[in-house]
């Protein structure tokens, strides 16, 4: 499960790069991606996805439908 | 390089004429300006050195942001390098990015500190009066801090004439105080609009803080709580720190007083009260609710109460980040970065200090002059005061023509002398792509609180349009020092009154237009 950023929305700040505890935010042509297999929905590290607490604007590091939630390993 | 700047500083170091200039308030400040002084202080940052502290001058007495003596003379330039920001402000929208936008945090270029620091160079060259470098983001430079330390440490190195500064909103200033006064940052600007989480709440949406976004007045709290502390601790390491504040009517104009009163018992030196910018195109949530702007007479009128306290910043032009040249001209066109990376650069330190030279012994004839007529004058009193408007390129004079002014220049005079009070920007802006409005109107508008217009030159039908509306276009000063040819016309004024030839009446409000300054 991941979460991924809507691209049209992006304003290519940068404030999420950092924030990652997984390193999965990369820039590509303009905009940032998340590297769905890295996202952990920050489980583990934070209470809330540090990408979405961040992002200046709504709705623009959502849930990515196409991938199962993450499940934590116990 | 060093011992080249220290003589520099040293033949500066005599306090010129100007530091006697005649500003209002000034003979009523026994106490000096230095924070926690109790005296009046409408001093320093207006025309001249007034009482500030000698150290304090030294350090402003060439920084244009700082200094409105300076900001005829001196350049700065904004690099673009920070932009992400750690909180959200109602009257910020970093969705948009329009070529013809110009608010503050708005840039058309983002640069790495690598091109950052060669253009400060390549800006350096072209214009040797450029002397400050400022780093405002687009977004926060401290939640930027690696590309932001980058930066000052490259340009330092490179180029260590230039001043280093830096505007943020505090958030995450603590933390990195230490290293601000190791990079030797001379400056440091806090935008502190509230010191109530009750106001705060109403302007700030949210703020992320320790991996935590927070709402509400519990945002506002922590946002105040480490402002205050921020500045505390610069005041504490030396480092001058300026306070920014945008005037919102309803949510925060009487609380700035406030505001005022808390941040200079924590150190702040200057307060720079700012209009707030707000249209619906602009989308921010101010904009949208439609949440207006003071008039000038608002903003003049808390600056006014405030300058009691402690010293008004009245020159700021709310910049872009990327801004380059002269306060109220912008030059960043000319360096793009597809310019400067191809340029190459040769930092000559010399050719900038004779440049700056010369201006240093025009601003000391300037001030010459404003004392020379200020003496023609002595012994006249009277309670009225008069704002003039003043068309100019710089450099202290009444030397642009009416129909090129993009903006004007507003001073305040009375028998107890000739005050700065603030520019009215007039050039087009767009409005979203529904043509342009007619400047002439926009003029009137704008200058509605002045008796007169100092110009270098004026066509005849402004000139009728001007009169029209009670406004006296005047060009027999053209070329000449504001100041003084503004004393002159003072005192024609009065005896005219005296004579019975014109009759004094109060000026109505003047209209102060949306959006940064960017001469396009």
């Amino acid at each position: 499960m991941a979460y991924k950023i809507v691209g049209s929305q992006c304003t290519a700040c940068a404030a999420c790069e950092p924030e990652c505890p997984n390193n999965a935010i990369r820039e590509k042509e303009g905009t940032y991606l998340i590297k769905s297999e890295k996202c952990t929905e920050c489980i583990g590290y934070f209470d809330d996805p540090q990408c979405v607490a961040v992002c200046p604007v709504d709705d623009t590091c959502v849930i990515d439908a196409a991938y199962p939630r993450y499940q934590a390993s116990a | 390089m060093q011992d080249d700047r220290q003589q520099l500083e040293k033949r500066t170091q005599n306090p010129t004429a100007e530091c006697a200039g005649l500003v209002f308030g000034e003979q009523a400040a026994p106490q000096g300006c230095s924070a926690g002084g109790n005296g009046r202080m409408g001093c320093g940052s207006g025309a001249g050195r007034g009482d500030l502290p000698p150290e304090i001058w030294e350090k402003i007495r060439n920084h244009p942001c700082y200094s409105e003596a300076a900001h005829h003379h001196y350049a700065r330039m904004h690099v673009a390098v920070a932009p992400a920001c750690n909180i959200q402000c109602n009257y910020c929208n970093r969705k948009y990015d329009c070529a013809n936008e110009s608010r503050p945090g708005v840039v058309s270029e983002r640069l790495t500190p690598e091109q950052a620091a060669k253009k400060a160079l390549a800006v350096a060259c072209a214009i040797p009066q450029m002397t400050v470098l400022g780093i405002a983001g687009p977004g926060d430079p401290l939640a930027n801090p690696e590309k932001t330390f980058k930066t000052f440490g490259l340009v330092a190195q490179a180029a260590p004439d230039i001043k280093l500064c830096l505007s943020t909103n505090g958030l995450a200033l603590p933390e990195h105080v230490n290293r601000i006064k190791a990079l030797n940052v001379d400056h440091v600007t806090i935008t502190v609009n509230m010191v109530d989480p009750e106001v705060g709440a109403q302007i700030y949406p949210w703020v992320f803080f320790r991996h935590k976004r927070y709402t509400g007045r519990d945002a506002a709290r922590i946002l105040s709580q480490r402002q205050l502390q921020g500045l505390e601790m610069l005041a504490e390491r030396g480092i001058l720190c300026k306070v920014n504040s945008v005037m919102i009517p309803g949510i925060n104009d009487e609380h700035l007083v406030e505001v005022n009163r808390a941040v200079k018992s924590r150190g702040a030196f200057l307060h720079n009260i700012m209009p707030l910018i707000s249209a619906p195109e602009h989308g921010t949530v101010f904009g949208l609710n439609n949440q207006r702007g003071p008039t000038a007479r608002e903003l003049k009128a808390l600056q006014d109460r405030c300058e009691g306290e402690m010293n008004m910043m009245r020159h700021c032009r709310q910049c872009r980040a990327d801004a380059v040249g002269l306060l109220g001209e912008d030059r960043s066109a000319e360096f793009t970065t597809e310019k400067v990376m191809a340029a190459e650069v040769r930092y000559d330190v010399s050719a900038r200090r004779t440049y700056q030279q010369a201006v240093e012994s025009e601003r000391m004839a300037k001030a010459a002059a404003k004392q020379a007529e200020l003496s023609t004058c002595s012994g006249k009193f009277s309670d009225i005061a008069i704002q003039v408007a003043v068309a100019t390129k710089g450099g202290g004079r009444i030397n642009e023509h009416f129909g090129h002014a993009k903006e004007f220049q507003i001073y305040e005079i009375g028998t107890a002398g000739v005050k700065f009070v603030g520019h009215r920007r007039v050039d087009l802006y767009c409005q979203g792509g529904y043509g342009e409005e007619d400047v002439l109107p926009v003029i009137v508008r704008a200058l509605n609180d002045c008796v007169a217009v100092f110009v270098a030159k004026i066509g005849g039908c402004p000139r009728d349009t001007l009169q029209a509306a009670g406004i006296d276009p005047v060009d027999r000063y053209a070329h000449g020092f504001i100041e003084q040819s503004a004393i002159s016309y003072f005192k024609d004024y009065l005896e005219k009154l005296e004579r019975g030839d014109i009759v004094h009446v109060p000026r109505g409000d003047g209209a102060i237009r949306q959006g940064a300054y960017v001469a396009a």
